[in-house]
């Protein structure tokens, strides 16, 4: 307990240690900028002629060949997969081991966050409503790539001697990749493994800090970042090295929650305007192929959908399969029928709420005389009431019809910033121990690390930093997604298997 | 031989009175006792990613402790007093598994304790005593 108390007192004596950090964000940006900056550059470059990144046109294919190569999975397995969440066909003699529905609910906590309420209004802000369209239609494809790694996932996890399991695309790569016959997959293995803890370190932890902080201190009123970084960091060394659990368990519990309750309350909004919904479909579907006189048009709406879809729901990055890998299944598949749920409910559904309510509301500005949507060149987005942008838009928007939103949704974004945190920093020490080994000293190095991170992304205005980072996340993407081509014939065998024997009645329902 | 089966929904040796009043009457009735010990348990109940990991783990163990500190004692009490007596341990809701036992073994009588219905948890929520009331498919004791 006094260890657990002295590292606690360590993190906060760091505060003053980042706030001095603050002078020193030009020199560390310089040289990240110098030295990284080609490769952030590479992964994130535009397709030649167009304003689209290569990376999430890789995302988008891989996603319509999973689609087009397992036959529509998502459409024809979707009451398949609501089955099996609701647990008719868990043996009852299971009971108290990890079901699928706890699997897909802790997989969503990591995924549902600033993706589905500030990413999404960067999207219908710069490339019209008619993006709500594409993201849906990427989502949609994009459940089928969540089913071929979650289904691996769980294949070609390690379960241990004493019982725990790990998973993830490290073990897909070496164990599927041996089972075909086929070289590289401990290279890919070790590589998609430094993207992960370097992914974990930036996107899953620094850039959520710092959005953190920016939305506490839009409510507050401004104050040093540092201040932020120290709570969230104690708070999360307290969940993830002190074994606080019961912290851990009332943010599981809230953020689904936060996640139900944004839905409820959009639903309401839309009810509230039900006479303008065939208004804002009309808006989204001529949007998807005109562009209503945003800049870019059809192409502009198109790109921002299918980045955002790509950037929201994580399909292919290889982070779902570690998360659902530990569900207590005979049958792989049975979870990759589980994971295709998730780009649908945090694409499909809580993106295009988002999205519906944002055009709805009016908040962007529409030129009365043409009926299009008045382009603010300048900012390089339409103009906004209030001139905003992001999770300021989202705020504006609920804020017309419910004044007291933006307090409710600043305490979302927080919960929704931490949750991703806890879920990203095991994704982050899945990648460590699998380079490094098992042990408790091992593990904490890597959580002591990850903690000293959330100080440093709150305090400090690292931009090159945290696109270093970001390009990690989807380079995890790059190396994953070739994996699960070279693995899919592996999949395509477990679903005519497991659909055989579930039509024959050898795998039976229990309810 | 015995004909009939009384179950025990048994919580912890805390219902030591619980226990002695059913051996007492399996003893007259020449029944047998089904101990039965339920870890509280909710499928939708929210995990962290490490508590999904170590679950099975835990659950072993989990086991592992309540057969040894709960089960085995009030089995081995059962037979000391010469009543033939099994246990058996379930993860779920505690009303629904005892229930679902008693229909199952075809019980003729449960054995609840009172502990705990006066909780303020107990009467806004309901106790398992009035929660067996309502779904028991047998007659059902209520022990003070």
């Amino acid at each position: 307990m006094n260890r657990f108390i002295a590292c606690i007192a360590l993190l906060a004596g760091l505060g003053p240690v980042a706030a001095m950090a603050q002078g020193i964000d030009e020199t560390i940006n310089r040289i990240f900028a110098d030295y990284t900056g080609w490769y952030v550059g590479l992964i994130f470059a535009d397709l030649p002629g167009t304003n689209f990144s290569w990376i999430a046109l890789w995302l988008v294919v891989a996603a319509l060949v999973f689609t087009v190569y397992f036959g529509a999975i998502q459409l024809r397995g979707f009451a398949h997969s609501i089955s099996l969440v609701k647990g008719n066909y868990s043996d009852p003699n299971d009971a108290g081991e990890v079901s699928h529905f706890q699997a897909l609910a802790t997989a969503l906590s990591g995924t549902v966050g600033l993706g589905n309420i500030a990413g999404v209004a960067v999207a219908v802000g710069i490339g019209g409503p008619g993006a709500t369209f594409w993201m849906v239609i990427a989502g949609l494809f994009g459940m089928a790539t969540k089913f071929t790694e979650c289904t691996l996932g769980v294949k070609y996890r390690n379960e241990f001697p004493d019982g725990h399991v790990s998973g993830g695309p490290m073990y897909y790569m070496v164990k599927g990749f041996a089972e075909r016959g086929l070289p590289g997959g401990r290279v890919m293995a070790v590589l998609f493994c430094i993207f992960t803890i370097l992914g974990a370190l930036g996107g899953g932890n620094m850039f959520q800090a710092n959005q953190a902080h920016a939305q506490l201190s839009g409510v507050l009123g401004d104050y040093p970042g540092w201040i932020t970084g120290v709570v969230l960091a104690i708070v999360t060394f307290t969940v993830i090295v002190g074994g606080i659990k019961s912290i851990a368990q009332v943010t599981e519990k809230v953020v689904p929650f936060m996640g139900v309750f944004y839905v409820i309350v959009s639903v309401i909004i839309l009810l509230m305007n039900w006479d303008m919904i065939g208004w804002a479909f009309g808006q989204i579907f001529m949007g998807a192929f005109t562009g209503l006189g945003v800049v870019g048009g059809f192409t502009g709406a198109l790109i921002q959908g299918f980045r955002r879809a790509a950037f929201s729901n994580e399909a292919g990055i290889g982070s779902a399969a570690i998360a659902h890998s530990a569900v207590r299944t005979k049958e792989p598949v049975t979870e990759g029928y589980v994971a295709l749920l998730e780009p649908f409910i945090d694409t499909v559904v809580i993106c295009t709420m988002t999205a519906l309510v944002i055009v709805i509301t009016g908040v962007l500005n529409v030129d009365a005389e043409t009926g299009l949507y008045v382009w603010n060149a300048e900012a390089g987005r339409i103009s906004t009431a209030g001139e905003v942008s992001g999770v300021a838009l989202t705020s504006a928007a609920y804020a017309q019809a419910f004044s007291w939103f933006p307090v409710l949704l600043a305490i979302a974004v927080v919960l929704f910033a931490f949750s991703t945190m806890i879920s990203w920093s095991y994704y982050g020490l899945k990648a460590w121990t699998y380079l490094f080994g098992e042990g408790a000293a091992k593990e904490v190095v890597f959580k002591v690390f990850f903690c000293l991170f959330i100080i440093v992304g709150a305090a400090a205005n690292l931009g090159p930093v945290i696109d270093f980072s970001d390009a990690m996340l989807f380079s995890m993407a790059v190396i994953n997604v070739i994996a699960l081509y070279l693995l899919m014939p592996i999949v395509k065998r477990e679903l005519a298997s497991y659909i055989a024997r579930l039509k024959s009645g050898e795998i039976r329902r229990f309810k | 031989m015995t004909s009939e089966v009384f179950v025990v929904a048994y919580e912890s040796d805390d219902d030591a009175g619980l226990l002695a009043y059913a051996i007492n009457r399996a003893t007259k009735d020449g029944a047998a006792l089904k101990i039965v010990h339920i870890l509280e348990w909710s499928p939708y109940k929210f995990l962290t990613p490490q508590e999904i990991e170590e679950r099975h783990t835990r659950r072993k163990q989990e086991m592992l402790r309540a057969q040894e500190i709960i089960i085995d004692p009030a089995v081995a009490k059962a037979a000391a007093a010469g009543v033939e007596a099994t246990g058996e341990l379930r993860y779920g809701t505690v009303v629904e598994q005892i229930a679902d036992i008693a229909a199952r073994s075809s019980a003729a009588m449960i054995f609840v304790g009172r502990s705990g219905s006066n909780s303020i948890s107990a009467r806004v929520f309901g106790s398992v005593p009035l929660g067996l009331a309502q779904i028991a498919p047998v007659p059902t004791v209520i022990v003070p």
